[in-house]
């Protein structure tokens, strides 16, 4: 029997995807039509050893998630439940304080992943890859490729090329060790268990304090607590893959998710994806329209394109690169060019909405999304993709560009390169 | 009667639209800029025109040939070696000129207006100096030269540059008549009729002021151009209603050549002027806009504040705002944006103009 957890983080993480994630918890951000960590749990589910679902993180039990997760459960047919832990406790600090709801029921090995990252996961992939190495194996994590200079921003990986085993692991280097990077998805034995109460028995130690006003520590973070202390000790390894990786951070990276993801529907979902006809809107490329959308037929949309749930298109509206929310209105003419437009917003006649790519350069092979600060150095925005946030209405005529519009704004002309409170 | 107007040289304050076409031969209102003025002189009586060019215009002098025979004028080109300024084309015009003792006209070209040429005859005969100018009434005068005069007769009493308090707000209008004994002022070399002649004029008690009624633009460069198409169509509408275009997706005054084709669902308007065998696509708004004849708007653009030269092409989905000037046959592809883009002829854009730049 397996498991899954699913680390979804809190309500202080993410900030970076403000003001998305303002309105909702970001892992329930839809990419491709779905929220992001229901592409996991999908992936989770192909393996029919997968009994239970579990996700751990430190938001308030709210109704966005519990609604997920009634309807994820009944979706896919497995037990999924969510564990709240009573402050952040670093990427391993809950696996360790729920080790034993994890081990209720004594799976052979359970995966974690982060919820902040996206791909086509190769979970079969690992779990074979596993269990070809030896006994003393209790940890396989995914990792691919980057470029050098990208490769400093992750976690580092240097292995045996015959044995895959991980003989050094440097979370995001100063100088360059090696462009294999930690994809932050792990298939762990309950031997994990092990090095996780030496890492925080480790820290409560170092950390203990009788000033009564410094709280005892019991973050631990499974990267540079764990990995790096059991790299070359037989029992870590990696598994390369080649395919579809990237983080989520940025709502810039939301968009480029959600190209890849419509590209990985091609083959899984071939009918989630929009096709031409009679009395359909024209598309171009991959585009995903939400059955309870509607699109007039005179509009063109693609590609990467996601229309969500009750969204509004209007006549001869062009939509490219770009997410609508749920319950938006796109009225006549208008066109949006690589932007979020926020659940119930809309925008007005003959409006542009328009923001700037920043996707990989497609002439590195194994070049990542960059992540850029938000502001140049001499304090200007730096122009990224234009996010919409809920409930603004954005008014006829205007242009919008390169800016992030907090939620319920009523808009009144146009704006550039500005961040609208 | 005659006339001299002062066409001068390359026009280049309208750039780009002056690369393909001279001056006074862009179109203003779907009409050449010479043209309002020449038929304006015909209609006050004045048979013999020169126009005062300081580079060799073929294409204009081709022009010329039947609009001569259709207004009953005769038009000469009077072409200077040297560019003479604004005074020394009268000098090398001076045989025309005084042929008779009739008064003449002198016109800058850049001029649109309600052209008030009988009543100048009335004004300058009456008073019987030397010189009457124009002179028309502007918002903030320190911005330009004014001239101040006696209320009760218009007698001018001197120019003031540029003042920074407030002294007159009234300014040159660039229309003058003259009786041609006024022409031994003038010599053979470049020379300012503003600077050099009239203080001269206004100290011998010789120059008169006439207030111009109506509105008034210098059209020399684009932003203007558009605001004098704006003055232009509301005078057009009290005038002569009839040419402006009314029916559904028409907003205000418009001026729309019956040649041209408007899809649905458009809206144009207020103040757009449409050429000649222009096509606009469905969907499409456009305001405060001139589109030059055979121009191509897609579908569902948007174009405000902008010259849209002849023949371009703009894709689906653009947006052209603040005073984008569009030369002869540009391409503008499919979603893009451009703020005050002046385009040279003949280029073809792939790439938003975010902000307002030339694009050689």
């Amino acid at each position: 029997m397996l498991k899954a957890i699913i680390l979804i983080g809190g309500p202080m993480k993410g900030t970076r995807f403000r003001p998305l994630s303002l309105e909702l918890p970001k892992p329930l951000f839809p990419v491709a039509g779905f929220p992001i960590i229901y592409h996991h749990i999908e992936a989770c589910s192909k393996l029919s050893d997968v009994r239970e679902i579990i996700l751990i993180g430190f938001y308030q039990p709210n109704e966005a998630l519990n609604k997920f997760i009634s309807q994820s459960q009944v979706e896919f047919q497995v037990q999924i439940r969510y564990l709240q832990e009573y402050s952040a406790l670093g990427t391993a600090g809950g696996l360790y304080h729920f080790r034993d709801q994890i081990m209720t029921g004594g799976p052979e090995m359970f995966f974690v992943m982060n919820a902040d990252v996206c791909g086509d996961f190769p979970l079969q992939e690992m779990l074979d890859f596993h269990r070809t190495r030896p006994s003393t194996a209790i940890c396989t994590m995914l990792a691919t490729e980057a470029t050098r200079q990208q490769s400093l921003t992750y976690g580092c990986v240097v292995e045996n090329k015959d044995t895959h085993e991980i003989l050094h692991y440097v979370e995001k280097p100063e100088t360059f060790v090696s462009t294999t990077i930690n994809c932050g998805i792990y298939l762990l034995t309950p031997g994990i268990f092990q090095p996780l109460e030496v890492a925080f028995k480790k820290n409560l130690e170092e950390n203990y304090s009788f000033d009564f006003q410094v709280p005892s520590k019991e973050v631990i973070r499974l990267e540079q607590d764990v990995f790096v202390p059991m790299a070359a000790t037989g029992t870590v390894y990696v598994f390369q893959s080649t395919r579809f990786w990237s983080q989520i951070k940025s709502a810039g990276a939301a968009i480029y998710a959600n190209r890849h993801y419509l590209v990985i529907y091609r083959r899984t979902h071939p009918e989630r994806l929009a096709t031409n006809g009679e009395g359909k809107p024209k598309v171009t490329g991959d585009v995903f329209i939400h059955p309870t959308a509607q699109v007039h037929p005179t509009a063109v949309l693609g590609p990467n394109v996601t229309i969500g749930r009750n969204v509004v298109v209007g006549e001869g509206v062009r939509v490219r690169e770009s997410i609508i929310l749920e319950g938006a209105t796109l009225q006549d003419h208008c066109c949006i060019l690589h932007a979020i437009i926020g659940w119930h917003s809309s925008v007005g006649f003959w409006t542009r909405v328009e923001g700037t790519p920043n996707d990989p350069n497609p002439n590195k092979p194994f070049a990542k999304l960059e992540i850029p600060s938000m502001f140049t150095e001499d304090g200007r925005l730096n122009p990224s993709i234009t996010v919409i946030g809920s409930s603004v209405q954005v008014p006829s005529e205007v242009i919008v560009l390169n800016s992030i519009v907090l939620p319920h704004k009523d808009l009144s002309g146009c704006y550039k390169n500005q961040i609208i409170l | 009667m005659k006339a001299l107007i002062l066409v001068g040289g390359y026009g280049t304050r309208l750039r780009p639209l002056t690369l393909s076409t001279p001056k006074p031969l862009v179109e203003f209102g779907n009409k050449p800029m010479l043209l309002h003025q020449l038929e304006a002189l015909v209609d006050a009586g004045v048979k013999h025109i020169v126009l005062a060019v300081s580079y060799r215009a073929e294409q204009m002098e081709k022009e010329l040939k039947h609009v001569e025979e259709e207004l009953g004028v005769k038009i000469t080109i009077s072409l200077e070696d040297e560019p003479l300024g604004t005074a020394g084309p009268l000098a090398l015009a001076r045989e025309i000129l005084s042929q008779d003792e009739e008064p003449f006209f002198v016109l800058n070209s850049d001029i649109i207006c309600d052209f008030p040429f009988k009543d100048m005859v009335k004004f300058h005969k009456h008073h019987g100096k030397e010189g009457t100018i124009v002179v028309t009434k502007v918002d903030e005068p320190s911005k330009y030269g004014v001239v101040v005069y006696r209320p009760e007769d218009g007698q001018i009493e001197r120019f003031v540059e540029k003042p920074p308090e407030y002294v007159s707000n009234k300014i040159n209008a660039g229309m003058y008549i003259f009786t041609p004994s006024m022409l031994k002022r003038i010599q053979l070399r470049p020379t300012s009729i503003e600077k050099e002649v009239f203080p001269e004029m206004a100290s011998d008690g010789n120059l008169f002021a006439m207030d111009l009624q109506g509105f008034w633009m210098d059209v020399g460069q684009p932003k203007d151009f558009l605001t004098g198409m704006c003055l232009y169509l509301t005078s057009l509408r009290q005038k002569q209603p009839a040419m402006l275009h009314s029916g559904s997706g028409i907003v205000g005054n418009v001026l729309i050549d019956p040649s041209a084709k408007i899809g649905s669902n458009c809206r144009i308007g207020p103040n757009v002027t449409v050429g000649p065998d222009v096509v606009i696509d469905d969907g499409v708004c456009i305001k405060r806009c001139t589109v030059m004849r055979g121009a191509h708007i897609k579908s569902h653009s948007w174009l405000e504040s902008c010259i849209i030269g002849w023949r371009c092409v703009v894709g689906n989905w653009v947006r052209m705002e603040n005073v984008s000037v569009l030369g002869e046959d540009v391409i503008v592809k499919d979603e893009l944006y451009i703020n005050g883009g002046r385009i040279l002829p003949h280029k073809s854009i792939g790439e938003s103009v975010p902000d307002p730049q030339i694009i050689m």
